[in-house]
């Protein structure tokens, strides 16, 4: 029952979409600011390469290394957003070409690649891992067995974050300033919110959450480094907070949904499935663009979410 | 608490900041570079001296360097163009691909034609391929408003795969059917092989004519003529420019096309100059259209100076590629090229703002 095709294609769904997330999310709290970090591959790479370093050389019991793995993976990404939040926020440029600078810098051939290569990471795998869990030991239990019993300690995460992320964002005092910048810094501004504190918070939050993205790769999916190995994750995230309309939970199915495109692939190879590799590859990105055609009509955009400062730096004395 | 520097806007641009803004930028990321590679225990002045001498020092390292140039300032200009319309099209990578595809196609069917015919329809094939590719951001963003960030980068992905499958997957009419274990793209023509030029010993490509040709054409464009002007209208102001009669959606698609044919002719270049066939993964690894963002941003997306910038990084992504190895990590040149698109948006602050002392009578006052 559980090598059912469409079980399958749910469960690795799932786990795929984890790190699609967790980019995702960080994206939604960057964007809510009011910045745009189109710096999310680089950033999830940067993530990735430093877990799988921490990962490699952090001791303790294999809890510990892990645990340990994210930890410095969030740092990584916060220090590279913080790069990205002082170039948009505090130096008001150009916040698209600020972003692809970063994923220039931190990108496939850039200081992911270099850091690789002086710390060794590519030359063996990662040691420890992140491992699909036994939850209750009822991975076996038919149909949610492997779809809700049987996934990583960060899926779980994620499902928690779901709800915390809902409620920060529409709930809390915090949630509603922050909105409050992303809309209209200059009336959050009048308010007595700072603008310029809230928009490092969140930048630095989203880049942290990227950086467990890029771990997630890097500890969980290959789980080894690979140059680049996040192969356009990053890009994608950004495109699902589109989706998403800038809401956790809308964008946790979409992240799922690009889940499934990203796995089929090699689901339905193991399957013998007799059908171009290629074709499947380039699925999710013809879909990346299918789906923001459908949703970038000026009606969506300034109904379902978009905030309406977004990619505009803040100047006090302007109005 | 108060940061001690504020920024005052510049009520006129002052005119040597366009030449003293790319030199302070460019210093700026060299000094950056120095303290990633010292805090790695690399010797900077050491690395610095090897890539110049790789990059620059002599004919050989010049030809080299040149060959590496001729792409970029395609796609710098490719980059340029859009941006300076506000459209960010960094799709130069994939549009790049498919000119690559479509002057291969040319240079492998025209087998026997004088080789004047076979470049500039080789050089045809690139921009249409290129442009028809770009067109369709194009069209997405002027029809359905779809953000072109989004869509010009999936593209690339999707380009590279379709290159994948060209090369690697299929039985394409670009692979080389000899090739069967090691997979090819097939030969071009040998009269097909554009020529290089010499002087004083170093080799310069036909295809760096043509970039300079076409820089000079797209700054006569958007200085000259009417066209350009709408292009700067809209610019500025897209409302501005729908009151006044400019038909945005068209010059959005047009824009596109013409910044996307760059990039085609750059694959062209790369096909007909350089590798003489379609070469599946060595495009993909030389990552020509995301430097060309480099390129374009450091160069002010001036035409003109474009290429000249693209001779500088060329220099720069030439050194790394022949010095990699184990004293010389992969991902520094990606790092520094990085760097150098840091500090170039950073003195972009400098053309609007000065830079002043927070001084501290001005707090006292206001306490």
């Amino acid at each position: 029952m559980n090598s059912n095709i469409f079980i399958i294609i749910i469960a690795s769904a799932i786990f795929y979409g984890t790190p699609l997330f967790f980019a995702a999310l960080g994206g939604i709290f960057t964007e809510r600011s009011g910045v745009l970090n189109l710096g999310v591959e680089g950033t999830m790479l940067l993530g990735g390469v430093s877990g799988a370093w921490a990962s490699q050389h952090v001791g303790g019991s294999a809890w510990f290394t892990v645990l340990m793995s994210i930890v410095i993976g969030m740092i990584a990404g916060g220090i590279t957003s913080a790069l990205l939040a002082f170039l948009c926020v505090t130096l008001k440029t150009n916040q698209t070409v600020a972003g692809l600078a970063i994923t220039i810098f931190a990108g496939a051939v850039g200081l992911s690649s270099y850091f690789a290569n002086i710390w060794g990471v590519s030359k063996s795998p990662v040691p420890r891992q992140i491992r699909r869990l036994d939850v209750f030991g009822l991975a076996d239990t038919p149909i949610v067995g492997p779809i809700i019993f049987n996934q990583t300690i960060l899926t779980y995460v994620s499902w928690v974050l779901v709800v915390l992320a809902t409620v920060y964002l529409f709930r809390t005092r915090f949630g509603l300033q922050l909105r409050a910048v992303g809309e209209s810094p200059q009336t959050a501004d009048a308010m007595g919110i700072n603008v310029v504190k809230y928009r490092y918070v969140h930048t630095i939050l989203g880049g942290a959450l990227a950086g467990i993205g890029g771990v997630f790769y890097s500890l969980a999916i290959v789980p080894t480094w690979v140059d680049g190995m996040t192969k356009g994750a990053g890009w994608i995230a950004i495109a699902l907070v589109i989706f998403g309309f800038w809401r956790p939970s809308l964008t946790l199915l979409g992240a799922y949904l690009f889940g499934a495109l990203q796995s089929l692939g090699s689901t339905l190879k193991a399957r013998g499935v007799n059908i171009s590799g290629d074709i499947l590859d380039a699925l999710p990105f013809v879909m990346t663009i299918v789906v923001l055609v459908l949703v970038s009509s000026r009606f969506a955009h300034r109904k379902l979410g978009a905030p309406a400062a977004l990619g505009v730096p803040y100047e006090r004395e302007e109005r | 608490m108060k940061s001690p520097i504020r920024l005052e806007r510049r009520l006129e641009q002052p005119k040597w900041l366009n030449w003293a803004i790319p030199v302070i930028s460019l210093v700026a990321a060299l000094i950056l570079g120095a303290i990633v590679l010292f805090a790695t225990g690399k010797n900077p002045w050491d690395v610095y001296f090897r890539i110049f001498e790789r990059g620059f020092a002599g004919t050989r390292a010049l030809s080299g360097s040149l060959k590496t140039a001729t792409p970029l300032a395609f796609t710098g200009l490719c980059a340029a163009v859009a941006f300076r319309m506000g459209l960010i099209n960094i799709g130069g990578e994939g549009q790049l691909y498919m000119g690559a595809v479509g002057a291969a196609g040319i240079g492998i069917a025209l087998d026997g034609q004088p080789t004047g015919v076979v470049v500039i329809a080789m050089c045809l094939a690139g921009m249409l391929c290129g442009g028809l590719y770009a067109a369709i951001v194009g069209v997405l963003r002027a029809k359905f408003n779809t953000n072109e960030i989004i869509t010009s980068l999936m593209l690339n992905y999707i380009a590279g795969i379709f290159l994948s499958y060209l090369i690697y997957n299929s039985t394409s009419y670009w692979r080389d059917p000899v090739s069967k274990n090691f997979p090819a793209g097939k030969p071009i023509a040998e009269r097909a092989e554009w020529n290089f030029f010499e002087f004083a010993g170093v080799k310069i490509p036909l295809a760096f004519f043509i970039a300079i040709i076409a820089a000079i054409a797209v700054w006569v464009l958007y200085k000259r003529t009417r066209f350009g002007f709408e292009v700067g209208v809209i610019a500025d102001s897209p409302k501005a420019a729908r009151y006044a009669g400019i038909r945005t959606s068209s010059t959005i698609i047009l824009v596109l096309a013409l910044s996307g044919a760059l990039a085609g002719l750059g694959g062209a270049a790369d096909v007909g100059n350089f590798r003489q066939l379609l070469d599946g993964k060595g495009l993909q690894m030389s990552g020509y259209g995301y430097t060309g963002i480099v390129v374009a941003a450091l160069a002010r997306l001036n035409p003109i100076s474009t290429v000249v910038v693209a001779v500088l990084i060329g220099g720069l992504t030439n050194a790394g590629f022949a010095l990699q190895g184990p004293d010389f990590p992969s991902g520094l040149v990606g790092t520094l090229q990085g760097l150098i698109l840091f500090t170039a948006v950073a003195g972009e602050i400098l053309i609007k703002y000065r830079i002043k002392a927070n001084r501290r009578v001005a707090t006292a006052v206001a306490a």
